[in-house]
């Protein structure tokens, strides 16, 4: 079957579209994470700073399925490998 | 006629682009804005190295005790990286000091290159990739020294006994996803940065005077910052943990 370039390009911004509803995940995670940390500070202030920078870590490595999804995103807009 | 997904994509760019075309064994090889700006980078590094070292032979030599400004901020970044390095690896840091501090400059300084105008060079997938595999490397080839053969077998096989190899593929799968999760992460951190710059400037043209500095802040220093601690404490904590030195 036969497709023209515009269906073609109005699917795969369509589906860029839906590829970042992977950021709802990371979003839940960090700021559980956050939520924890800020918990975390209130209960033994002194050690803020460790806790501050695991909590970054965790986030920043958490943060990779929705760059994934970032990703998936960018190669459907920019690098368009389905247009025919 | 075009179907640009962005109605005005002439004037966002934030791809890479080739300088000139040569020749290598037949192949048509590019020259493009990363290696520029990849030069650019260990250009200032090595500069940097230079002045550095001469500065601290001078006061070697001539036993003056007060460092000067200079001298003191480069021992207050050496003492963090060696902090840094020593606090996650434990007794194997003497060892891998210098290239954690290598790659720790040299990521920092290609993530905020977009502050001076360049492309950022890690946001290109061919520079991330093989700093990566070199971590790659480091692992197995610690993992190998270290471990004897058979205690690796059943660490391979591990949540079922070493008879039973049924999980083996599962665990070298996540043995390969290492490095590409590891240099995906700061791709794709660096590049949307990149990426959400053009579209300011490209999109909002004078509109987008001023302000985005503060944007700039965030998606270049404070970011690119993360990043970059974030790639070398993954990539202390896989070696130490393939050392078996990690306590």
């Amino acid at each position: 079957m036969e497709f023209n370039q515009a269906f073609i390009y109005g699917c795969s911004a369509i589906g860029a579209g839906l590829a970042v509803i992977a950021g709802i995940g990371p979003g839940v995670g960090q700021g559980i994470a956050a939520g924890h940390g800020a918990a975390a500070v209130g209960r033994n202030p002194g050690a803020r700073g460790e806790i501050m920078s695991t909590m970054l870590l965790g986030q920043a490595v958490a943060e990779t399925t929705g760059l994934y999804g970032l990703l998936v995103a960018m190669l459907l807009m920019f690098v368009k490998p389905f247009k025919g | 006629m075009t179907y640009g997904l962005l109605l005005s994509a002439d004037s966002v760019d934030f791809m890479v682009h080739g300088i000139f075309s040569y020749s290598f064994f037949g192949h048509e090889v590019w020259i493009t804005t990363t290696h520029v700006s990849i030069l650019m980078v260990m250009l200032i590094l090595t500069v940097f190295a230079i002045i550095a070292g001469k500065k601290f032979k001078a006061a070697t030599e001539t036993g003056e005790m007060v460092p000067g400004p200079f001298q003191n901020a480069v021992e207050l970044l050496l003492e963090f990286l060696s902090n840094t390095v020593t606090g996650a690896m434990g007794k194997g840091a003497p060892k891998f000091n210098n290239y954690i501090s290598t790659l720790f400059l040299f990521i920092l300084l290609s993530n905020i290159s977009g502050l001076l105008g360049l492309r950022p060079p890690t946001a290109d997938y061919g520079v991330t990739f093989p700093l990566a595999l070199i971590t790659f490397a480091i692992i197995h080839y610690s993992e190998i020294r270290f471990s004897k053969p058979l205690d690796l077998w059943k660490d391979k096989c591990s949540p079922l006994p070493p008879w039973l190899p049924i999980w083996l593929p599962i665990n070298l799968i996540s043995d390969l996803a290492v490095p590409v999760s590891l240099s995906l992460r700061l791709f794709a951190n660096v590049l949307s940065g990149t990426v959400m710059m053009a579209l300011i400037y490209g999109l909002l043209r004078w509109i987008a005077i001023g302000w985005p500095a503060a944007l700039h802040v965030y998606f270049d220093l404070f970011s690119g910052a993360i990043q970059t601690y974030v790639f070398c404490m993954l990539t202390m904590t896989y070696i130490s943990s393939a050392r078996g030195d990690a306590n």
